[in-house]
């Protein structure tokens, strides 16, 4: 039912409103006292050096490109889980042949080493 | 949920009453939690916890508030100001709307209307949880690279890193369950589990031969809501404070809300999914019969939140290799194995 849904959007509606609200009543009643020592990063008191912004390794990008292709094969499973019963034994052949796919796949990547962390 | 001679205005109050008394629960629930651990931990670390605040300390959530609000909110001048303002909003959001489709009962008969005892139940409510907790990966990660911070790019990136993984294993390990109960909505799920075998053996998911998918849901959860053992962004030791290094007062507040929240609606999800959710043995009159459902949930959630704390007050923190190949190596496809098999033995049995 459409009407299900509505509850969900007044109470996005409701959290909108009430979390920047929050943060401008905190503004009008808390003290405001800025400093040139408060205003640098913290870097456990010694002057920052470079910009915070540098290169980081390469594995986040892995395990990013990872996530994304196991993620919609989870996805994709979650409608077939939930038809299950009703799929019968078609359904089940049909997604042992995709798991086994999957799971080649998932080989593959664990053999050239995308999954260690190094 | 509208039966149809509810009218619309009647349907939109009932709906904002019914979000105001969750979001006041939640929020206590979650004032509480932080209370509880604090005691907690005290206790196994051999001392007090707060005591001063209060009768046990127990205004000491209140107080924490308080000084929240009246602390100074630095916004420093290095950061990209709107995305830095956004992304706490953006965390606390996320994991508070994501309660918005949780049953915490079965429904009551209040001046002759059957409410039911969840602000609302679609037939993909499980879905959309999925959906909005994902997006509080989001906050993190924004949080990390707007502070233009070393520690907080550091935090943000490990966190959302890790975040994704188990998101992998978080799903898979739903699919189990999915395939006993053929629905995604909360309240069918739910219901998929009452009744005993025996007379005295609940017929909870975990029973069911679910207990595989039950771990992997509990690990995958820590890891989701990062905490010990999965705290590596805010590895105080090495990182400070991860993500939130750059954060004060009521914005700092909101990221710790949103963690303490999201386990609320971590513990919720697994007693409803795994746990059979408000099942249980109800007696009495017709006003037992109304709360003790609701009683029983909160037993659950309670048991939870107390492993949550009693596991941090106990075990030591990952590495991070070993954490990623925790969740790539050794959750992944001990989920898959667990769809294969009960996929295969429910086949087997019809």
């Amino acid at each position: 039912m459409p009407a299900n849904y509505v509850p969900i959007f007044i109470f996005i509606a409701i959290i909108a409103v009430a979390l920047p609200v929050t943060l401008l009543a905190a503004k009008l009643i808390r003290p405001d006292n800025p400093q040139k020592t408060k205003a640098m990063p913290y870097e456990c008191g010694v002057d920052p050096i470079g910009d915070a912004r540098a290169r980081y390794t390469v594995r986040f990008y892995i395990i990013a490109i990872l996530f994304v292709v196991f993620d919609v094969e989870t996805i994709f499973l979650f409608p077939w889980a939930v038809q299950y019963k009703a799929l019968g034994l078609f359904g089940l052949a049909e997604m042992l042949v995709f798991l086994a796919i999957l799971i080649v796949g998932y080989v593959w990547v664990w053999k050239k080493g995308a999954l260690e962390w190094i | 949920m509208p039966t149809g001679n509810l009218s619309v205005t009647t349907f939109v109050i009932a709906s904002i009453i019914k979000i105001a008394i969750v979001l006041w629960v939640l929020l206590t629930a979650v004032a509480y939690t932080v209370w509880l651990e604090r005691k907690v931990v005290g206790h196994i670390q051999n001392r007090w916890g707060p005591t001063r605040v209060g009768p046990f300390g127990l205004l000491q959530p209140l107080a924490d508030g308080l000084k929240f609000i009246f602390k100074e909110d630095l916004t420093p001048p290095y950061v990209h100001k709107f995305l830095y303002i956004l992304a706490p909003m953006l965390a606390l959001s996320m994991s508070l709307i994501a309660i918005c489709l949780i049953p915490f009962g079965n429904s009551v008969n209040i001046a002759g209307m059957n409410i039911p005892l969840q602000i609302t139940d679609t037939n993909i409510a499980l879905l959309i949880i999925l959906g909005i907790t994902s997006i509080a990966v989001y906050g993190v990660a924004l949080a990390g690279w707007s502070s233009n911070s070393k520690y907080s790019l550091l935090g943000g990136l490990r966190a959302s890193a890790q975040m994704i993984s188990y998101e992998v294993a978080l799903g898979l390990s739903l699919v189990g369950v999915l395939i006993l109960c053929g629905t995604f909505s909360l309240h069918g799920i739910v219901e998929a589990q009452t009744g005993t075998w025996f007379g005295f053996i609940p017929k909870w998911n975990i029973f069911k031969g679910q207990f595989i998918a039950f771990f992997i849901y509990i690990m995958a959860a820590y890891a989701e809501t990062n905490r010990i053992p999965f705290d590596l962004p805010e590895a105080e030791t090495e990182l400070v404070a991860g993500y939130h290094t750059e954060y004060s007062s009521m914005k700092f507040a909101m990221f710790f809300m949103a963690e303490y929240s999201n386990m609320v609606t971590v513990a919720c999800l697994a007693s409803i999914l795994f746990l059979g959710g408000w099942t249980g043995p109800v007696f009495g009159p017709p006003i037992l019969h109304a709360l003790l459902p609701i009683f029983w949930f909160a037993l659950r959630v309670l048991f939870f939140i107390f492993v949550y704390i009693w596991v941090r007050g106990t075990l030591p923190r990952f590495r991070y290799d070993q954490l990623m190949s925790f969740a790539w190596k050794f959750l992944l496809p001990l989920a898959i194995a667990n769809v294969m098999i009960t996929a295969l033995v429910v086949a087997l049995r019809s």
